[in-house]
């Protein structure tokens, strides 16, 4: 046994036990069967009251954004969220108020573009059970349950009050002596991850940087792919190494053209930066705020009818323009 | 001499701390443009590493998000969280560059809460990868205003380890040996820490302010360098890189 040097005195929110989760993989189905269907249906189906959320990519960067709205369209409840490198698909679940527990690492902000005043508020309000972590330690902690073990070792974290509100713990060595921080293994219920293309079983590619996806993918329970456009399964036999999430892992496959909207989605499209800041500004009023929302998520059928009130493909050309640096010169 | 505002100065006086052949991991706004500028002024190998994956990219424009397309364009490799911060936590990336709410005289700083962390007055995003980076990395920058309420006698929450309470703090932490805050740069003065205390101390002032100026500013005492100097303006190719090469839509200079 480690020496236990220190521990933080944040809650632990998921049970790190590797027996448990693997008998859990155990009964995941292998099968190579068609997992499409909508994104209703896959948040109405494999996202539960109660259940950990995480999401993938990165706040406002291949963001599975169907996924989000679906979820606080379907007023889900009392989840809890791994804030991991989140900003607008931590602004789009805060404003359902859909999490009352949450693993922070980024939360509220949305980078250089500012803070979520709304998200603030919510935060603040003490509705919300919080635990401190990092980046790199939510990343370790679904490395460690990628990998199938209840932990792993790192050296950040250590003499900070990060550490003290973690639920981490802090080891000697048994080699060296030196001290580590370990984090405990994460597999969350469910998570939701945004790709360029995936068949219909869910064999997914990702162009572009993975961020943590490719171990959130092998992390999770259950795991939804949006996805920019399905593809047929000889594509991606023909070329296996762009494969990176393979099709056992996935629960659903929804087909979600601009998918990543308002975000950026690489060599596709660029951030719809006047949007995001048309969402930051309209939360400073509460009010004003309640009735975007019902306009732009709860009043919205799915995300095809978001993505008409946003300008449609219309602004999607304008994004895409961005993206590939080229200038239409207004004619955009 | 040539025209310039506080912002170019401190993009220039950043610039020039990073020396050729070393990595910076970076983040979005000032520290960028301060790579990008040395990268093009004297640092042409310097390796500009993104916390989301992108590792040397030809930025085209300046990134949005730290893992927006911008920050792997033409990169070497697009890779993801893990490889970055483990290729950190292996010592081989020489700088970072931080920010905070608030930073001390250690160079702690908090970027998670301010007030109590149970009924935080007003709650921040958090550690993000600043932790990650404020361990691992060999040595950590800052660019912030001078401005007392940021420089705190004591922060509110450490969320990034500065020198911690002083001397060998880190180390019996059991963070990386070595590693620590390096350089504090604002619109006034250019700040290095003293090797015996750890302590933050002035280096250099920008033209037009004097010590007593920093120090009013500051919400804890001040430690001088045995030298402290005037920092050099920035001169006129490092304004003209900036300006039409870095930074030509003046998003970060234009502040």
């Amino acid at each position: 046994m480690f020496e236990v040097v220190a521990q933080g005195e944040g809650p632990l929110f998921m049970d790190p036990d590797a027996d448990k989760a693997r008998e859990f993989f155990r009964t995941k189905n292998r099968a190579m069967v068609s997992k499409v269907m909508t994104v209703s249906e896959a948040v109405g189906k494999f996202v539960h009251d109660g259940d950990y959320l995480a999401i993938g990519g990165f706040g406002a960067n291949r963001i599975p954004t169907a996924v989000c709205h679906e979820i606080v369209r379907q007023r889900k409840k009392n989840l809890i969220f791994a804030g991991h490198t989140s900003t607008h698909d931590f602004q789009i679940l805060a404003a359902g108020e859909v999490f009352n527990r949450c693993d922070i690492a980024y939360i509220i902000g949305l980078e250089a573009r500012g803070l979520s005043p709304n998200a603030r508020r919510y935060m603040e309000s003490g509705k919300v059970e919080c635990c401190e972590w990092t980046n790199y330690a939510m990343a370790c902690r679904l490395k460690a349950a990628a990998m199938g073990v209840s932990f792993l070792p790192a050296r950040n974290l250590m003499g900070t009050d990060t550490f003290k509100r973690s639920a981490a713990k802090i080891v000697k060595c048994p080699f060296t002596g030196e001290q580590y921080v370990l984090y405990p293994a994460l597999w969350p219920d469910v998570s939701a991850i945004h790709v360029h293309e995936a068949d219909i079983y869910g064999n997914a590619r990702i162009k572009g940087i993975s961020i943590a996806d490719l171990e959130l993918a092998r992390a999770s329970k259950r795991l939804i792919i949006t996805t920019e456009r399905l593809i047929p399964n000889e594509e991606i036999r023909s070329d296996p190494t762009a494969t990176v999430i393979p099709y056992y892992l996935v629960d659903a496959v929804c087909e979600v053209p601009f998918g990543s909207y308002p975000g950026n989605m690489p060599y596709e499209y660029f951030s719809d930066e006047d949007h995001l800041r048309m969402w930051l500004n309209v939360e400073k009023d509460p009010e004003e705020f309640k009735k975007f929302l019902d306009k732009y998520i709860y009043k919205t059928r799915d995300f095809n009818q978001y993505l008409e009130l946003c300008g449609g493909l219309e602004r999607i050309n304008q994004l895409r323009a961005v993206e590939h640096l080229i200038d239409l010169g207004g004619r955009g | 001499m040539a025209d310039y505002n506080t912002m170019e100065m401190m993009i220039c006086a950043a610039a020039r701390n990073l020396e050729d052949g070393k990595a910076v991991a970076v983040g979005t706004g000032a520290p960028c443009a301060a790579a990008m500028l040395a990268q093009k002024a004297h640092a042409p190998n310097l390796v500009i590493i993104f916390e989301a994956g992108g590792v040397a990219p030809l930025l085209p424009t300046m990134p949005i998000s730290v893992g927006d397309s911008r920050t792997f364009y033409k990169a070497v490799m697009a890779s993801g969280m893990c490889e970055v911060m483990e290729t950190i936590q292996r010592g081989m990336v020489d700088y970072c560059f931080l920010g905070g709410a608030q930073i001390d005289m250690y160079g702690n700083l908090n970027s998670t809460v301010i007030g109590d962390w149970e009924k935080p007055k007003v709650r921040f995003p958090g550690s993000g990868g600043a932790n990650d980076f404020g361990s691992l990395a060999w040595r950590i920058m800052v660019i912030t205003p001078q401005d007392a309420r940021r420089f705190v006698e004591r922060v509110d929450f450490i969320t990034t380890p500065g020198y911690l309470d002083g001397p060998g703090a880190r180390e019996r932490a059991g963070l990386p040996a070595n590693t620590g805050p390096y350089k504090v740069i604002t619109n006034m003065a250019v700040m290095g820490y003293d090797p015996e205390t750890k302590r933050m101390r002035v280096e250099s002032i920008h033209k037009g302010y004097t010590f007593e100026d920093v120090q009013a500013n500051t919400g804890f005492e001040l430690l001088k360098a045995p030298e402290v100097v005037e920092t050099p303006e920035p001169t006129e190719e490092e304004l003209r890189l900036l300006r039409e090469e870095v930074d030509p839509n003046r998003y970060i200079i234009g502040r």
